[in-house]
């Protein structure tokens, strides 16, 4: 056809970058005031497809740019220049409460963009489009190094970043779900941190496991004693179950003694010996919504005034960064966090606390640009499945996730690497 | 103060096509602190290359490469990518090499680093900090497919994308082999391209004869029946040898209707009913024209030189029907390349052509004028097919306004490519900057 010898020309800057960096997509050579569709699609380790779409008109150039120009439809609308990774979601006819999670970091992950004639809302991949091109999304930036740790019962992956050192170190821990989840300990690396991602439950133990403390203080140890770390500059990055973690360390632990620490959606009154314990004791509270999914928030309320149910914050040392979502269904994070700032206050550390809580945002803040899931299968060796709702609306749970990756890295930045040692001063 | 802790080092992307700009970033050093920013890339065949800038860091203790003056090193002043371009093998090195890549399904890696001080030698230094770059030649899904059908010794890049794309027929010079590194990265840029062996392919392995026209078109003819391919757009791109043959293609073939040319650092002089061979053989009767400086390197430019007024021995430019782009460079040692680059100008303007071309003259440039952003080499060992001496060959060209020249022809290469061959008007195509 005439329209075919002129293909559109689609581009992608940079085409091969971060998770955690931003590109521009291009499309150029199309005709004046033309509509067309740009849409992404990704499929996943597990075999699933996700995709997402913007609608859009070219100029009089014939030019569309995803970073300057507004989509009128599709899984994002408005000026989005990352709408086209973040509003990623499964196609039509997918299962229930999948969680997009890259398991091997060492590849990147390939996305595929690609530009349709016309404002399309589904079936796209039964249209050949007007042009497409691939992007590569890394997790390790090159130098990178993965190591597997298995010494001192310990089980996890530690990831170097190139360059003769000494570096700081974070010990990065995730939550309840379990398993060993490499991909923010790689990025982390990628930006200067020796970052030991530690697995500390099985898929299948959730329910009932018991944490033991020592296993997290020998796991900060074995950052502290590699020989490309400098051992006062180890901090702990939690998430949920793992800011619970690191709470206990940071107000209790007499062995370590982390520089800073960075907790998400994280709580700190937990008084069951398992999760397993804390569902049976509060059963009446355990809600589902409308499509059946888990919501857990009440939970974990009210939060207890007695103290010895929680964890005394006033009792921490070192730097916090607390950052929370309104919208988290599973923890009443914002609430928790208002709790620990008041126990701080009280013993007169705010200089240590900095809070972060993001609108319409859920428990599961991720590094930016990874798709929002509002629910997904927890404890997935259960029968029948449990979904739970994590929360968030998705454009601005992803804007908080760009936000408080910013803020985080710049945290760690001033903690880890710019500020001298305050005990060098005593 | 803890130096150790100060020092953070960036490169920005730090995956990119080798014709892409980086930013390199050095921040949380001292405030007036003293380093220098060193390259060093080890490559396929064996040796280190390395390259380096001397910088003081501002009051916010901060160096960007791109906004900052280096006052010493492989390289001085403003320069963003001088950590490329200024490559050069590492003292102790095998003199007279020349930088090729020739696996570009990987990339180029380029260790980045920071040495406390203006420094010059590396070997016992302790780095403040390192990173990688990776330099790549294919963009990702860019597809490397090996051609044997037909005879041909080929490889075609094919961009991402359910096409169909227009093509571009690549070849290289007297040195032969198949060279794909500007066929990988033009892929890259949305061309359909086919890297061509001419001068060493198998079929003249076998048979000790070269090839003669018809096996060009047959490379034209492949690239106009593939699927992927947009059978009326397709151009003919070549450099220094190969340049004899685009315009002789360009401008006589009966089977090739190219839609634009590209030449480099090349002439019109050949006879006209010549063939591959024939021009070899018009080289060869000249060579006592050869000169060769105090260091022994060759000094080719005068071979062809004068320019023949016989009409049997010049390309006819006057009845070229498509646009053709001309680069040269001033410095050329090799070929006289801006003498022909003249001449074929004044030949167009006589026969009203001249609107057809576009010439790039570009001062201090030699003759090995080739995509950015990497190593310049004035001169080194060469050996030219047919002959079996391994000689060093004098290029030409200053390094700095070499590199600055690769950069500006390579961009306006695309320029030019994407408005004869995507365009769907013929109005100059608003081009993203590289």
């Amino acid at each position: 056809t005439r329209e075919q010898a002129y293909p559109p020309i689609l581009s992608v800057y940079p085409s091969r970058a971060l998770v955690d960096e931003a590109f521009k997509v291009l499309v150029e050579n199309l005709p004046p005031g033309c509509p067309v569709t740009v849409h992404s699609l990704h499929l996943s380790e597990d075999d699933n497809y996700w995709e997402a779409y913007g609608h859009y008109i070219s100029d009089h150039r014939g030019s569309v740019s995803v970073s300057e120009d507004v989509s009128f439809g599709g899984t994002y609308t408005g000026k989005e220049p990352m709408g086209l990774l973040w509003s990623l979601r499964p196609v039509p006819g997918s299962r229930q409460g999948l969680r997009l999670r890259k398991m091997n970091v060492c590849t990147p992950m390939l996305v595929n963009i690609s530009v349709h004639c016309g404002h399309l809302v589904e079936a796209f991949r039964d249209q050949t489009p007007l042009a497409s091109v691939l992007t590569e999304r890394w997790y390790m930036a090159p130098g990178v190094k993965r190591i597997d740790i298995r010494e001192r019962g310990m089980r996890g992956t530690l990831f170097i970043p190139p360059g003769p050192g000494p570096f700081p170190g974070l010990l990065d821990l995730w939550g309840g779900g379990g398993g060993l989840l490499e991909h923010r300990a790689a990025l982390l690396a990628s930006h200067g941190f020796v970052s030991l991602a530690l697995e500390y439950l099985t898929s299948g133990e959730i329910p009932t496991a018991r944490l033991d403390y020592n296993y997290f203080e020998k796991a900060f140890n074995i950052i502290q004693d590699h020989p490309l770390v400098t051992p006062d500059r180890v901090g702990i990055f939690g998430l949920s179950l793992g800011s619970f973690v690191t709470f206990n360390l940071a107000a209790k632990s007499t062995i370590i003694n982390p520089r800073c620490c960075v907790c998400i959606s994280g709580f700190h009154c937990h008084p069951y010996r398992s999760m397993g314990e804390m569902i049976q004791t509060n059963l009446n509270k355990l809600h589902v919504d409308e499509n059946n999914y888990q919501i857990w928030r009440d939970m974990s309320l009210p939060i207890p005034s007695d103290i010895s149910k929680k964890v005394d914050m006033g009792k921490i040392k070192c730097p916090l960064l607390l950052v929370c979502g309104h919208d988290d269904q599973s923890y009443p994070a914002v609430e928790l966090a208002e709790d620990i700032a008041q126990m701080v206050h009280a013993a007169g550390k705010d200089h240590l606390l900095t809070k972060v809580f993001y609108h319409g945002t859920g428990h599961m803040i991720e590094p930016p640009y990874s798709p929002h899931f509002r629910a997904t299968t927890f404890m997935a060796k259960t029968k029948p499945k449990v979904i739970l709702l994590w929360g968030g609306q998705t454009k601005p749970h992803s804007d908080a996730q760009e936000d408080s990756w910013k803020k985080i890295l710049a945290f760690l930045q001033h903690h880890l690497y710019s500020t001298p040692n305050p005990r060098a001063k005593m | 103060m803890d130096k150790k802790h100060c020092v953070k080092l960036s490169v920005q992307p730090s995956r990119a096509l080798v014709d892409e700009k980086f930013i390199v970033l050095v921040q949380n050093a001292p405030p007036g602190f003293q380093m220098t920013i060193h390259s060093l890339h080890h490559s396929e065949d064996g040796h280190s290359w390395e390259a380096f800038g001397h910088y003081t860091a501002d009051a916010t203790g901060t160096v960007n490469v791109s906004q900052d003056h280096s006052v010493g090193g492989t390289y001085s002043g403003v320069e963003p990518m001088g950590l490329l371009w200024s490559l050069r093998p590492v003292p102790g090195s095998k003199s007279w090499l020349r930088f090729r890549k020739m696996n570009v399904e990987t990339p180029m890696e380029v260790a980045i680093s920071v040495y406390q001080g203006h420094q010059t030698v590396f070997v016992d230094q302790v780095q403040l900090a390192s990173v990688v770059a990776e330099r790549w030649y294919m963009a990702p899904g860019v597809r490397r497919i090996p051609v044997t059908e037909s005879d041909l010794t080929a490889t075609l890049f094919l961009p991402p994308g359910p096409g169909p794309f227009p093509g571009v027929l690549d070849l290289w010079g007297g040195a032969g082999q198949l060279v794909e590194y500007r066929s990988a990265l033009l892929a890259s840029h949305g061309f359909a391209s086919l890297a061509l062996d001419y001068l060493t392919p198998k079929i003249t392995l076998k048979t000790g004869k070269m090839v003669k026209d018809d096996y060009f078109e047959t490379a034209y003819k492949f690239l106009q029946q593939h699927p992927k391919v947009s059978g009326c757009r397709i151009a003919m791109m070549g450099l220094s040898y190969s340049t004899s043959i685009t315009l002789k293609m360009a401008i006589y073939s009966e089977v090739m209707k190219l839609s634009c040319a590209v030449c480099t650092s090349g002439s019109h002089v050949q006879p006209v009913n010549g063939s591959v061979e024939d021009i070899f053989k018009m080289f060869h009767s000249n060579s006592e024209k050869a000169r060769f400086t105090e260091e022994k390197q060759a000094i080719y430019r005068d071979l062809l030189l004068p320019i023949p007024t016989d009409p049997g021995m010049k390309l006819d430019v006057g009845r070229l029907q498509c646009p053709l782009l001309l680069i040269v460079g001033e410095d050329d040692q090799n070929w006289a390349a801006p003498e022909f680059a003249q001449d074929i100008k004044e030949m167009m303007e006589q026969a009203g052509n001249s609107h057809l071309l576009t010439l790039l003259s570009y001062p201090n440039t030699g003759h090995l004028i080739e995509p950015p952003y990497l190593p310049h080499a004035r001169a080194s060992r060469f050996k030219s097919v047919g002959s079996n001496e391994m000689l060093v060959v004098l290029w030409g060209g200053d390094t700095v306004a070499h590199s600055r020249a690769q950069e500006d022809a390579w961009r306006k290469t695309l320029a030019f490519l994407r408005e004869n061959l995507y365009s769907r008007k013929n109005s100059i195509a608003p081009v993203r900057e590289i």
